[in-house]
């Protein structure tokens, strides 16, 4: 059993006390919603007769099924429009703060909290999105929770849970040229597999980490629930702090040295224990690509698809059904496929520093005929910092299009799909059967500079002929 | 609202694949809607489509299963409690594989509806025992953490938070959860960033 980490410190912390059951019942710091899976707990709720505990712990913006080109209302889609007319509607009614379109704050959840200066170290975060493991970054337990979850978090401001066990995943060294944080996850997720994560929190830590900025670990942070594991964090340190000074809702003045006081307290002891270590090497992590239906089904750039002989035996099942799906197959070099659509954005890669790197590759290049590729920044602050920088001109001189803040086609709830059996390059986090809006579309998973370097090649091509 | 779950029994269909994510259980698109009503016809509807009738859900010996049988992960990826909403809504009300991801888990947790686990080869030799003879019944016990059908009797596992939540009539938590407002203001009132800034 784990003793002295971080996520040990903030549980206990955090427990009201013990439930009939053995169950914990744990304090939920700061609670976040959006327009999908909070409109049946707040009917939940008016069935019971409950009202919000503490309003002003949850707050709300709109992102999963905001259109990314014309956002006037009401949307075109009806059904979009009632989602988020609904949205509208319980916050009012329950004084709960609501991040609009055009309010200048809105967009993907993951990325607005942090923006914002909501989510800081030592909290405990919960949406209903399982992506919220992103907030763990900054040293917060942070995990997504179901509808009924949503419910019970607006009612008691609290969740019923057993403990997680706590590995800690240690990368040391200097990334290699063309390598980054959204490489290390894949690398980490398809070393560890899909499943591997299951009833543990993922500590992050080692040179690797300590030297990414916190969009870097927000990106390894997001994508510890496609290893299996419901959350995933990192210590807190003093490039936390300085990304949370100033923020609209870090503390200020007396509060902040409090403040730093307090996260320094939390980090997981030297000594601290842990029910399980595995340990990388930085610079032996390629650039890498997956090839499959699960994020776990990745390979370097330059390596080719892996026969089933190559796998464990209990991958081989899931690497049939891929091969089928995916129209790929085994001994197939993955540098080469064509491609159909480039999407750069979502919760993993839609932040600032992602749409830089991305932006380098573009410049002074051209997207390859007969491939759309699109840019969606993930808050409004992050396009509005974006166009300061005159980043959207780069894509667009290049042939990119800069849409509108929003989840997009990570998960294609809005216009943005995939037809038929196209193939994108995605910077999201999940290349899942049907996931980008077509039920035989395809997705290849890479960081955003590789989908911008596909983008430019019309195929699947190594970013670091590009740098 | 609150009842004892101590006895899943019924008609089972195996659904033989690992990893089956929340994705492929209900699309997206079927999420665009601010109830749970409607989900039942939108269960794994791509891959029925795709398998043009052959898939378990749309094969008459399963009509009317109660119990689900899967392998490895099964319920990896989204958060959505539309999943489970989903088959649930078909009339699945217990499910059993050689893992679960936890989130759906939890979701079906909050919803009254066991996933309990077993050995892999427990779990292909009950597809297997059911594939044979779809019209059996199966008897899931929390009680005595077994499975049975026919004469064939195999442990299960579950939390047992979990389980005591199922067998005592619990598993709705948010009652509990809200009886304790004293104890939860006291443990918010411990927590300094609390008071640091007015978030909302």
């Amino acid at each position: 059993m784990s003793k002295g980490t971080l996520f040990d410190k903030v549980w206990d912390l955090h427990t009201v006390g013990t439930l009939p059951s053995g169950l914990t019942q744990l304090f939920i710091g700061l609670h976040l919603i959006h327009e999908v899976t909070s409109p049946q707990a707040f009917a939940m709720l008016r069935e019971r007769g409950l009202k919000v505990l503490f309003p002003e712990r949850t707050i709300a913006t709109v992102d999963h099924i905001v259109p990314t080109d014309n956002q006037a209302r009401p949307f075109g889609d009806r059904l979009a429009e009632e989602m988020i007319e609904a949205l509208e509607k319980n916050c009012q009614e329950n004084d709960i703060t609501f991040y609009n379109i055009g309010s200048g704050s809105q967009g993907i959840v993951h990325v607005i909290a942090p923006e914002l200066g909501l989510t800081q170290p030592g909290m405990t975060i919960a949406c209903g999105d399982s992506h919220t493991s992103s907030h763990g970054a900054f040293g917060a337990i942070a995990f997504g929770i179901g509808t009924s979850q949503v419910r019970d978090v607006l009612a008691s401001q609290t969740l019923a849970l057993s403990k997680l066990k706590v590995r800690k995943i240690k990368v040391n060294g200097v990334l290699k040229p063309g390598v980054y944080a959204k490489d290390v996850i894949l690398h980490i997720i398809r070393t560890l597999g899909v499943k591997g994560g299951v009833g543990y929190a993922y500590e992050y830590a080692g040179t690797t980490f300590e030297q990414m900025n916190m969009e870097e670990r927000m990106t390894v942070c997001n994508m510890a629930i496609e290893g299996g594991a419901r959350c995933g964090y990192i210590n807190p340190d003093q490039v936390t702090y300085d990304y949370l000074k100033n923020k609209d809702f870090a503390p200020k003045g007396a509060d902040w040295d409090q403040a730093l006081a307090w996260w320094e307290s939390i980090r997981s002891d030297a000594n601290a224990e842990y029910d399980d270590i595995v340990v990388f090497d930085a610079a032996k992590i390629p650039p890498t690509v997956t090839w499959g239906i699960t994020p776990g089904q990745g390979i370097g750039i330059n390596q080719k698809i892996p026969s089933p002989e190559e796998l464990l035996e209990e991958d081989r099942l899931i690497a049939e059904e891929a091969y089928r799906y995916m129209d790929l197959y085994p001994g197939q070099p993955i540098e080469g496929t064509k491609i159909d659509v480039c999407f750069i954005g979502s919760c993993t890669n839609g932040r600032l520093s992602d749409l830089r790197e991305a932006a380098k590759i573009a410049q002074g290049r051209r997207v390859a005929e007969g491939v759309k590729a699109f840019v969606v920044a993930g808050s409004e602050r992050v396009k509005k910092a974006a166009e300061a920088e005159g980043l959207d001109k780069i894509f667009q001189e290049a042939g990119f299009e800069w849409r509108e803040p929003g989840c997009s086609m990570c998960l294609a709830m809005n216009p943005d799909k995939l037809q038929g059996r196209q193939i994108s390059a995605s910077s999201s986090n999940r290349n899942f059967k049907g996931r980008q809006g077509s039920s035989t579309g395809r997705t290849l998973l890479m960081s955003p500079a590789m989908v911008a370097t596909a983008a430019i090649k019309g195929e699947v091509a190594d970013v670091r002929e590009l740098l | 609202m609150v009842s004892q779950v101590k006895v899943v029994a019924g008609r089972a269909v195996p659904l033989v694949g690992d990893d089956i994510d929340t994705d492929r259980i209900i699309p997206a698109r079927y999420l665009k809607a601010i109830t749970f009503d409607g989900l039942g016809g939108g269960a794994f509807i791509d891959d029925r489509q795709a398998l043009k009738g052959e898939h378990p859900f749309d094969q008459p010996q399963y009509q009317g299963a109660r119990i689900l049988i899967v392998n490895r992960n099964f319920g990896c990826g989204s958060s959505r409690e539309h999943a489970p909403q989903a088959l649930a809504k078909w009339g699945i009300q217990g499910l059993i594989g050689e893992s679960f991801a936890e989130i759906f888990f939890g979701n079906c947790v909050a919803m009254g509806i066991p996933c309990v686990t077993g050995e892999a080869l427990v779990v292909k030799k009950l597809q297997e025992l059911v594939t044979a003879s779809p019209l059996g019944e199966v008897i899931l016990d929390l009680d005595t953490l077994q499975v049975q059908i026919g004469d064939y009797t195999a442990p299960v596992l579950i939390g047992e938070g979990s389980r005591k939540m199922f067998v005592s009539g619990s598993w709705d938590a948010c009652g509990q959860l809200v009886a304790n407002t004293d104890q939860i203001q006291g443990t918010a009132a411990k927590l300094p960033y609390i008071s640091w800034a007015a978030i909302g």
